[in-house]
């Protein structure tokens, strides 16, 4: 059963995509850092992570390696591609204009609206 | 990476995926001992945080995006397997699409062939075609050959265009090798195969020097004239030909296979080495200008400046030039009536095609809707609606192309036999054959047929109440389905009813033309056109001389009743119509009346069995020096003189300068051949005695003249003893187009004839194919009624009451089929009638006809079906519900 993400469509992808561009990382420290840095207010649901992920992958905006991690197994670490840069900059800056946006709607006074 | 490396790296990434997803859940295992769970609970919870592993793999599979790519290769698996499963089912299916497609692509292909490829020169788009236009009207039209001195003034003062000429000239060839033959000639610019873009094969092309009338007089050869008469051997340039009388040096053999229009020719001299009066004449049209527009020059800057030499030659010469203009157009192969028979055979295969894709996709549904319990159960375990039409559709599309293969197969065996036998040579046959077009066209209609049968039960599939066939387990059928069967007999019996009129017309058609009488009787006369020796021509007293010698030495051979010669002979190709009037005032161009004017020696008559109605026939007493003389035909009479006796009438023609004197009337003859003579636009007739031709057309008509022979014997055992009789001192004089009227009377009927047996042909695969449904369909939903029908006995139906039950169903479907088709069926044959001659639009008896054969032969093939239902046992058939 896929579980109803509670990010606002296509967040997701944004939020990987930020995580990836700290450093290569594999799937399942995303799901930690997302979890951990926005304190647990988004509950990422790690079933649609992966299909995210490979769906990222095919669009060339990540690209993935094997390698050991200090714990010594193998995993695949993603990494930002040049594309997957450009993409996050884009959407970082549009959703930065968007929260901008519905912040100075809903800090409106009252009668503001002439 | 490319979808497709994701898709052949299909092993390695679900590998990859596995250790992604293990490495996941063992990470959060471990995390979740560290934080104090035991590790059962452990691993229950990051399992159930991951969610089911088989669907994230899932969706991370679809995220490859080549899902539909491995679902697909899964179906054509699955309907593979499936069809090897039913191995009738499959080779009926295949045979039906075989032929379906395999007969539509041989008509496409000679469609393309014919019709649509463009000549094979250099840049074909670039070729016009130049014609005359006049601002009025004659019997023929307003588009008229060039003359050449019109041809002259256009060619110097458009300079869009790069223009050549050329003409038929056809005459006796002789070689230091063999003896003399007859063949066709081209006189040409010497640009001509420049304008084409054709290099020459062998020696070289005409040159501007060679273009005029003091020039050495030069030919060029065919590549099979040279293979003919010189053996292929080089030593043939350099050396003489005799054509028409005048000798050339031979300097080029053509490109072999290269063709002017649709023909080969075999002799080309220069145009401007002709000296004869007739490229002098405003007045003689039937030069043939082609042109290829220059670089940079488009057609409309073409046009223009071609209408203004038209404008100034009509000031200039208004006498001949005027209301004339030019005008150019795409050069085209001109095909005649095989355009239309074309398309009319395409449209009949397309109905069979039609049919068969009809029953095929009933078949389809019978097994989909017997299948429907494996698809709910399908769907009911995850499976998608859409994956599951896509299935279906995969299975057809496989039996489509596979079908589509063996039809291509088919149409490249059955290609050349087609052509072959296309009534009286198919044009531009050389151009049919199966290249990538014709290839796409059959990959087209396969897959088009393949969507077109397997569309029904793809959507029936899955659309159905699942709980609803879980629960009924596949044995009763829903209306919907039932409806759907329904409806492919009614559209198989309406298809069939179109073939089946379209093949009764025909058939009585032919019926009705052969019991025609052609107005002449055409057993035991030979024909054949004759071409005196050149010598003989230079003189009209010994041309003269010449006829009269050739007839009196051709009436002592053993076998031969009667001879005559005559310039254009009943039902074989070629006319010669002219202008006449009844009153001595000239009437304007326009409104002249035309009549077949035949020039005949006097036993014409009695060797084509021509009825006399009045007066007499041209006799020996009718020559030069006495009285201009005409005998009228009853239509000419009926036309000329309406409540009149002709007799002693007077008849102005442009032949004879002075008017000639009707002197008899003789029975009407179907000169255009059976089937076209009753819609000839110029059906009037007139002979006059060739002794009276003047003077200066002697030898013109002398070129025209065939002899006609009736014989006591077998005609064609005539030929070789005529042969040896007319060769003549020089050995220079021959017969060609050598032929019986039986055969003419038999070609003239040709198209119809060819046409009735495709026809028939389709009609009656359309008749088997659509039998073939309707018992297929009954059987199915009979069987699919057994528990119904059972029923229905155990409560007191007797056998004769389920017969009579199913039989009227049938026969309501039947007749819904015969409405249906009915209309179609009178579009079919009023298109036939406007395209074939002699066809008549309606045809009720035969369609009568038409609809009973096709009602029996549908209740014949439901009487079976019907039958096995009535006789089901009661216990055992409610016993299986």
């Amino acid at each position: 059963m896929p579980t109803k993400s509670d990010l606002p469509q296509g967040t997701l992808d944004l939020l990987i995509l930020k995580v990836v561009a700290l450093g290569p990382v594999h799937g399942y420290a995303i799901a930690q850092r997302l979890q951990q840095v926005s304190k647990h207010v988004v509950q990422v649901p790690q079933g649609s992570l992966y299909p995210a992920l490979h769906r990222l992958e095919n669009r060339g905006l990540l690209t993935a390696d094997w390698k050991e991690t200090e714990s010594g197994r193998d995993a695949k670490f993603y990494r930002l591609t040049r594309k997957g840069k450009a993409q996050l900059e884009a959407e970082a800056a549009s959703w930065q204009r968007l929260v901008n946006a519905i912040g100075l709607i809903l800090t409106m006074s009252e009668g503001g609206a002439e | 990476m490319n979808w497709w490396k994701r898709l052949f790296l299909k092993r390695k990434l679900d590998y990859q995926l596995e250790r992604e997803l293990t490495f996941h859940l063992e990470q959060h295992v471990a995390d979740l001992i560290t934080q104090g769970h035991t590790p059962a609970e452990a691993r229950g919870l990051a399992r159930l945080e991951l969610g089911g592993p088989q669907q994230v793999k899932e969706q991370c599979r679809d995220a490859r995006g080549t899902r539909w790519l491995e679902d697909f290769v899964q179906d054509v698996r699955y309907a593979l397997r499936t069809l090897r499963k039913r191995p009738g089912f499959t080779a009926m299916a295949l045979a039906t699409l075989a032929l379906g497609t395999g007969a539509t692509t041989v008509m496409f292909t000679v469609i393309h062939g014919v019709l649509l490829k463009p000549f094979a020169y250099r840049e074909p788009a670039r070729l016009l075609r130049l014609q005359e236009q006049t601002n009025w009207n004659t019997a023929l039209g307003n588009l008229w050959g060039f003359t050449y001195p019109n041809y002259l003034d256009c060619k110097s003062a458009v300079p869009a265009l790069d223009m050549a000429v050329w003409t038929i000239k056809r005459g006796t060839a002789t070689t230091a090798s063999g003896l003399a033959e007859y063949v066709d000639g081209v006189e040409a610019s010497n640009n001509l195969l420049a304008v084409l873009g054709v290099n020459i094969g062998q020696g070289r092309a005409f040159l501007v020097e060679d273009d005029g009338p003091a020039a050495t007089p030069v030919a060029l050869i065919s590549h099979r004239l040279w293979q003919r008469r010189f053996g292929a051997s080089p030593t043939a340039l350099g050396s003489e030909i005799v054509f028409d009388g005048k000798s050339y040096r031979v300097i080029g053999v053509l490109p072999a296979g290269f063709r002017l229009a649709d023909s080969e020719f075999d002799v080309w001299t220069p145009i401007g080495q002709d000296t004869s009066p007739r490229l002098k004449s405003r007045e003689i049209h039937g030069f043939r200008v082609w042109a290829r527009l220059r670089p940079d020059a488009t057609l409309a800057q073409a046009s223009s400046e071609l209408s203004i030499v038209g404008r100034r030659l009509e000031q200039q010469y208004p006498k001949s030039n005027k209301g004339r203009t030019f005008i150019a157009s795409q050069l085209r192969p001109i095909v005649g009536d095989t355009q239309s028979t074309l398309w009319l055979l395409l449209s009949a295969v397309g109905l069979v095609l039609l049919i068969a894709c009809a029953n095929i996709a009933s078949l389809l549904l019978a097994r989909a809707v017997s299948n429907e319990r494996e698809f709910s159960v399908r769907v009911a375990l995850g499976a998608g609606r859409g994956r599951l039409a896509r299935q279906c559709l995969t299975e057809s599309a496989v039996l489509a192309v596979a079908g589509g293969a063996l039809g291509i197969l088919l149409a490249a065996l059955g290609i050349r036999p087609f052509t072959t036998f296309w009534p009286g040579g198919l044009p531009r046959a050389q151009e049919v054959g199966i290249d990538w077009r014709v290839l796409v066209f059959a990959l087209g209609i396969s897959i088009a047929s393949g969507i077109l049968f397997g569309l029904a039960p793809a959507l029936r599939a899955p659309a159905s109440d699942l709980e609803q066939s879980l629960r009924a387990g596949g044995r009763t059928v829903a209306g919907s389905a039932r409806r759907l069967h329904r409806s492919f007999v009614v559209a198989e019996i309406a298809i069939a009813m179109v073939l089946l009129t379209a093949a009764g017309v025909m058939g009585r058609t032919m019926l009705r033309l052969s019991s025609l009488d052609p107005g002449v009787d055409i057993h035991n006369v030979l024909t054949a056109r004759t071409a005196l020796s050149p010598a003989t021509l230079q003189n009209p007293d010994r041309t003269r001389a010449a006829w009269q010698d050739l007839l009196d030495r051709a009436r002592r051979i053993p076998g031969v009743r009667a001879i005559a010669a005559i310039d254009t002979v009943p039902m074989r190709e070629g006319s010669n119509e002219i202008n006449y009037s009844s009153s001595a005032a000239t009437p304007r161009e326009e409104q002249k009346t035309l009549v077949l004017a035949n020039s005949a020696t006097p036993d014409y008559l009695k060797v084509a069995g021509i009825p006399l109605r009045h007066g007499r026939f041209i006799t020996e007493s009718d020559r030069r020096g006495t009285q201009s003389v005409a005998v009228i035909d009853e239509v000419m009479a009926q036309q000329a003189f309406p409540g009149e006796d002709p007799i002693g009438k007077q008849i102005w023609i442009g032949i004879v300068p002075d008017p000639v004197t009707v002197v008899g009337v003789v029975g009407h003859v179907r000169q255009w051949g059976l089937a076209s003579d009753d819609q000839a636009t110029v059906r009037a007739q007139l002979y006059y005695p060739f002794a009276q031709v003047p003077d200066a057309l002697v030898r013109r008509w002398s070129e025209l003249m065939s002899i006609i022979v009736r014989t006591n014997v077998d005609p064609r055992t005539l030929i070789e003893p005529l042969r040896q009789a007319m060769r003549g001192g020089a050995g220079d004089q021959v017969l060609y187009e050598i032929g019986t009227l039986e055969e003419f009377a038999t070609a003239s009927l040709a198209r119809q004839r060819f046409l009735l047996l495709l026809f028939g042909v389709f009609a009656a695969l359309a008749l088997l194919l659509a039998c073939v449904g309707i018992y297929g369909v009954l059987a199915y939903l009979t069987n699919q009624r057994t528990p119904e029908i059972g029923l229905r006995m155990a409560l007191g139906a007797t056998a004769t009451t389920v017969l009579g039950m199913i039989m009227r169903e049938s026969l309501a479907m039947i007749l819904t089929g015969v409405a249906a088709g009915s209309l179609a069926a009178f579009v079919a044959s009023r298109t036939l009638a406007h395209l074939v001659d002699g066809v008549r639009a309606s045809e009720p008896a035969t369609l009568v006809l038409m609809i009973l054969l096709l009602i029996l032969a549908a209740m014949l093939a439901s009487f079976l079906p019907a039958r096995r239902a009535s006789r089901i046992d009661p216990m055992k058939a409610l016993r299986q519900e």
